[in-house]
């Protein structure tokens, strides 16, 4: 059905309105598509490193009167160094715990004058520990020690990233559906507006399959050009985005990376082939109606 | 080649034609007259498939049509050539791709035929209109590029609507010398016209037989034509 046949595309009269319709609703989607794309692969991205990161390091808190923590602390260090899956701990240094809080203080913060807990942190090996037994070991030891494994505030961060990952695969469908459903209109009127080019091809013995084709491809031709420009555009618009430290989120790193690109070239084919599928089922439905 | 056995159309609640019985024999050429409005060209409409009978059978070369699919009938069709009295044209192609319309809708390629082509316009006298567009040709000219268009084929029965309805007398005797000679190369013609002078002018060239549509019913038409 898409084998170009010049003389048979001739006998579709061009249609001014429903060709530019086509082709800037091709354009407009794809732009978006690119967008909901990076958007997906950015959350994607962040998702699986704050899962990597996160998954393998944990936190303990010792917090104890003064003259108890470094009792508390060997304590606990005695503990972990007898945990299998735990490949270090450490007590953070009072210049470390000034570091973790001078985005929030400032650099000068007099650390010392504060009631600030003892922290300790832990490397996990790839299987990772019992976080349970170790609790119970540690409430057995070194009662004042609570143990963070991040687990509380890591699973909703990867939740949202998910959600987000989700939400732009919703909206690439979202995208795909509306631009079948701007091309059937468009393919509808064109349609609607050559009954009398159908009723002659009918009256020389056309069969539906050589009209409908004869719509079909020039659909599918106008939504894979307007495709490919709204693709390109879009991909110039991501790259003119600032892109954020390495430590960038989704909104700072909407950038296009490795296999990523396979999925923005698949854009215009497949909108050409949303619209093949679309002015298909429009012009099916028109010869029928028209029979 | 055309048989119609108990025909009746029915329309809008009100039955158009009935009782219609008719065998066109190959190589036959059939008038088919009666007053504006009788149902002439819903008749012609049955016998190329374009309209399917509410009741009785229409047989287009031994194939009942109530059995066949669009696209079975559009295979049919390719071999019943028909022209309607307003022509019906692809208004942005020149003549030459009008009358090579029924090629490249069956998938043959017109550029092999390129010679048949210039003949068969020749033929209808259309040599110097060949790159004129539909709505730049008279009314003659138009009915003769539908009918080299109905011909390209090489159909085996041509079927006329009115085909002098909008043409001069000279231009329409012109015509019945072209539909006179395809009678005579075997083709089986059948004209629908209220046109008598035609029929006349015709069963002085060829032996003709004359039907009328009178009262929903076809009828032959008496020996006054």
């Amino acid at each position: 059905m898409l084998k170009f046949d010049e003389r048979a595309d001739r006998v579709v009269p061009p249609t001014g309105f429903t060709a530019r319709l086509t082709l800037f609703s091709a354009f407009a989607m794809s732009f978006l598509a690119v967008f909901a794309l990076a958007l997906s692969l950015a959350a994607g991205r962040v998702a699986d490193r704050w899962g990597n990161e996160l998954a393998q390091s944990s936190t303990i808190r010792i917090s104890a009167p003064a003259g108890e923590v470094a009792t508390q602390t060997e304590a606990a260090l005695r503990v972990l160094r007898t945990t299998p899956g735990i490949v270090d701990a450490s007590a953070l240094t009072l210049d470390e715990q000034r570091a973790l809080l001078s985005p929030w203080f400032g650099a000068d913060l007099p650390i010392d004058d504060l009631p600030l807990p003892q922290l300790i942190d832990i490397v996990e090996t790839e299987e990772g520990y019992d976080a349970a037994g170790l609790r119970l070991r540690l409430a057995a030891e070194a009662p004042a020690a609570v143990l963070d494994d991040h687990a509380r505030w890591r699973r909703p961060l990867i939740d949202a990233a998910f959600r987000l990952r989700l939400l732009g695969w919703l909206s690439i469908l979202l995208i795909a559906t509306a631009a079948a459903a701007m091309v059937t209109l468009a393919a509808n009127a064109a349609l609607a507006a050559n009954a009398q080019v159908i009723a002659v091809l009918r009256l020389v013995g056309a069969k539906d399959t050589y009209i409908a084709s004869a719509f079909v491809r020039r659909f599918a031709l106008r939504a894979l050009t307007g495709a490919a420009f709204g693709t390109l555009t879009g991909i110039i618009a991501l790259v003119l985005v600032p892109s954020g430290s390495d430590s960038a989120g989704v909104l700072t790193d909407l950038s296009i990376q490795g296999i990523g690109w396979v999925w923005v070239v698949l854009i215009p084919p497949l909108s050409g082939l949303v619209a093949f599928a679309a002015t298909r089922y429009a012009a099916g439905r028109v010869l029928e109606g028209l029979a | 080649m055309i048989e119609l056995e108990n025909v009746a159309y029915s329309y809008g609640g009100g039955e158009l034609l009935t009782d219609m019985t008719l065998n066109v024999a190959p190589g036959s050429f059939h008038f088919l007259t009666g007053p504006s409005g009788s149902g002439k060209t819903t008749f012609l409409k049955l016998c190329y498939g374009a309209l399917q009978a509410t009741s009785g059978h229409v047989r287009l070369f031994d194939r009942d049509v109530r059995g066949l699919s669009r696209d079975d009938v559009a295979i049919l069709r390719r071999k019943i050539g028909v022209v309607h009295q307003d022509c019906q044209f692809l208004d942005h192609l020149p003549v030459t791709e009008n009358v090579a319309l029924p090629l490249t809708a069956s998938g043959q390629d017109p550029n092999g035929v390129d010679a048949n082509l210039k003949e068969l316009l020749a033929w209808v006298g259309l040599t110097g209109r060949a790159d004129a567009l539909p709505p730049e040709l008279s009314g003659g000219e138009r009915q003769r590029a539908a009918l080299a268009r109905a011909v390209i084929m090489s159909p085996d029965v041509i079927l006329a609507d009115e085909p002098t309805g909008n043409i001069d007398w000279e231009m329409s005797q012109r015509l019945l010398t072209l539909l006179v000679e395809l009678n005579r190369m075997g083709k089986t013609i059948l004209v629908a016209t209220h046109d008598l002078g035609l029929i006349r002018a015709a069963k002085a060239q060829v032996q003709t037989r004359v039907l009328r549509i009178s009262n929903r019913r076809l009828q032959m038409a008496g020996a006054d034509l």
